[in-house]
């Protein structure tokens, strides 16, 4: 059986570049890509009745942008280069998303770009990359 | 275009106070308001809180006919849907737990959300200085009837707010827009009571909206100041300071859309209320010794109380009052809160609602009443009561908690705010029709009454608007039996779902399933 890859991008340049390290090492594996974009969303957030109301929509909204923005031109590009690509958009803890999908995705590798975020907030909180490596269930590339 | 709306709406507010200012100087603007609206008025307040008929000669104490129209309600959902509030909980704190989240709907609002939501509307003033009030008048044995009234009120609860989802409109942009006012006229039309319906929605949504702008509004504000004054002494005099500042936070989260300042009070508030909770709980744990006495007081304060006017039944009165008053169970308040909830079945917002008197009234309230039997801080006729009876419990343990008080007070009375402004918006739109500058109008009315509110003491006006909120009550509960069998149906289509394996239970999402 082929090998999987996750990869997880967003829109920053350290995401294009993991984005270009997994094209080429699942080139070299003949290895299937799981192109993963995660909307950081916290189920445990506060909201006004206002918001709960829009949410809906709002997640309508996030989902497209992504998709159409981010998504769909990385899955093109790997799609020329002749690679095997599926593509999900999904809410959540961005650490906790990309390991669960590379669980249910049955993959071998999480790839990922050093997520650049404020001193101070990865300070208090931790970096999103951290996290990750410390609860993967399998091997994680991080890209600087 | 927002900071266009902010400026002009700081000029409106900024050309009202030298007015007010003016007003102080010249004294009473706010005693001409009274004694013009008080002739009015006052027989609307009057017939909403009057007592049963002769239930002061037989008990000795006056009896609201609406807390008994509210407990009555809550006695009968509860028989009819088999005490859903005990056989249910169960499935609610499922729900509420993310036991049925599918992970690809992740970015929805979750059960827990909508919980956290409809509660900040509920959870106010009424759980630190109402409970003091009953307390006072009604005993430690009001807690009792308290906590059974609150555990009745679950199932009014669930029934509202089932209904709320399920005859709630849903627009092509994906907003949606619900509560009493649309299955009073949609489910009655269903029955063939089409105009009995509307008559019955519009009388709701205008008391909705007078209630939004005084119990959910002046009085919050008029109260927090009164509580920052107690601390504060600035503020003491110059509640209009108070009332301003209160009104550009309020406007910016309602008008502005800028949604930071709610999530800083919204992350707070819940802290506010695990500390309160927290504290309370801390002075039971060392006052342990007299955990036997505070329960035999209440016990017993409840079927035999001592120096309580009206005996059991002043007790009971009290008790039955703060909780129909704190939860407000058959309001349909929190019927709007949770129509605005992306949900696969109705039924799951009335089990996750089920759960709001209970945290509400058995648990928050019942720590307030605890707390002041157990420090023996009730003294019958001494005068201490509300929240100076709250304050003089907790700080016989935690000196300076009356500081702590004032702040829970305002970001209590904050969120209340935030909430009532959307019940109140929601009627107003379903009484004028959709559409943004009809919205702008009612948001920027709430914000130039947040500042009356706070400056002027409208003793009659904010009476008015409580008597309005209960007027809700009539409309939406007269609506509710009427409604019941179809919330039965619903149950019943959810229950045989549930059985099915149409909503699977997911249980710590896909990540542990393999």
């Amino acid at each position: 059986m082929s090998e999987c890859f996750l990869v997880g991008i967003d829109n920053s340049d350290g995401s294009r570049r993991a984005l270009e390290f997994a094209r080429k090492r699942a080139k070299n594996a003949g290895a299937k890509l799981v192109v993963t974009y995660v909307i950081e969303w916290s189920p445990y957030s506060f909201n006004t009745p206002e918001e709960n109301e829009q949410r809906h929509k709002r997640r309508e909204e996030e989902i497209s942008s992504a998709t159409n923005s981010v998504l769909n031109p990385a899955l093109e590009q790997l799609k020329t280069a002749g690679i095997e690509v599926e593509g999900i958009v999904r809410h959540g803890n961005v650490a906790d998303v990309l390991n669960s999908l590379a669980t249910e995705c049955g993959a071998d590798l999480i790839m990922v770009g050093r997520i650049g975020e404020s001193g101070l907030k990865s300070m208090l909180f931790g970096s999103v990359t951290t996290k990750l490596i410390q609860l993967a269930n399998v091997p994680v590339t991080v890209v600087p | 275009m927002r900071s266009k709306i902010i400026l002009a709406f700081s000029g409106v507010l900024s050309s009202l106070l030298p007015a007010i200012l003016y007003a102080q100087d010249e004294i009473p603007i706010d005693q001409k308001i009274n004694d013009a609206i008080a002739p009015i008025i006052n027989p609307f307040v009057g017939f909403i809180f009057s007592p049963l008929p002769g239930s002061e000669a037989i008990f000795g104490t006056a009896f609201p006919w609406i807390v008994l129209w509210l407990v009555i309600a809550a006695s009968v959902f509860t028989i009819y849907f088999g005490f859903i509030q005990f056989r249910g909980v169960k499935h609610s704190i499922e729900l509420v737990r993310g036991d049925y989240l599918d992970p690809k709907d992740a970015g929805e609002v979750t059960p827990f959300q909508a919980l956290c939501t409809a509660l900040s509307g509920t959870v106010g003033l009424g759980n630190i200085a109402g409970v003091g009030v009953a307390v006072y008048l009604g005993g430690p044995g009001a807690t009792f009837w308290m906590i059974l009234a609150g555990l009745l009120g679950m199932a009014s609860k669930f029934t509202e707010c089932t209904l709320g989802v399920h005859y709630r409109n849903e627009y092509p942009d994906g907003t949606v827009s619900g509560g009493p006012m649309y299955y009073l006229s949609k489910g009655l039309s269903e029955q063939g009571k089409a105009t009995f319906g509307k008559v019955l929605a519009v009388l709701f949504a205008i008391c909705c909206v007078g209630g939004a702008l005084g119990g959910g509004n002046m009085f919050q504000a008029n109260q927090s100041a009164q509580q920052i004054g107690s601390v504060i002494p600035f503020f003491a005099n110059n509640g209009f300071i108070f009332g301003i500042i209160m009104a550009i936070v309020v406007g910016i989260v309602i008008i502005g859309g800028i949604k930071s300042i709610a999530k800083v009070t919204e992350k707070v508030v819940p802290f506010m209320a695990a500390i309160y909770v927290g504290s309370a709980l801390l002075i039971i744990l060392l006052n342990i010794g007299s955990i036997g006495d505070a329960f035999s007081a209440i016990i017993g304060g409840a079927f035999a109380p001592t120096a309580v006017a009206g005996g059991a039944v002043g007790a009971l009165i009290q008790g039955f009052k703060r909780a129909a008053f704190s939860n407000e169970a058959g309001v349909g308040s929190a019927s709007i809160a949770h129509s605005a909830v992306q949900t696969k079945h109705p039924a799951t917002e009335g089990y996750v609602a089920l759960l709001e008197p209970f945290i509400d009234t058995v648990v928050i309230c019942t720590m307030t009443s605890l707390v002041i039997t157990i420090t023996g801080a009730w003294n019958p006729g001494d005068g201490v009561t509300g929240i100076a009876l709250t304050a003089k419990a907790f700080e016989s343990n935690f000196g300076g908690f009356k500081y702590m008080l004032a702040i829970a007070a305002v970001l209590f009375a904050f969120s209340t705010m935030i909430s009532w402004s959307y019940y109140g918006l929601k009627s107003w739109t379903y009484l004028f029709g959709e559409g943004a500058a009809k919205e702008m109008v009612f948001k920027i009315i709430f914000c130039i009454f947040v500042v009356i509110g706070a400056s002027m003491s409208l003793g009659p006006v904010i009476d008015f608007s409580d008597a309005m909120i209960f007027t809700m009550a009539i409309f939406n509960i007269i609506g509710l039996y009427f409604l019941m069998p179809k919330v039965k149906e619903i149950l019943r289509d959810y229950q045989g779902k549930l059985a099915s394996g149409e909503f699977p239970r997911i249980k710590g999402g896909a990540a542990k399933s393999t």
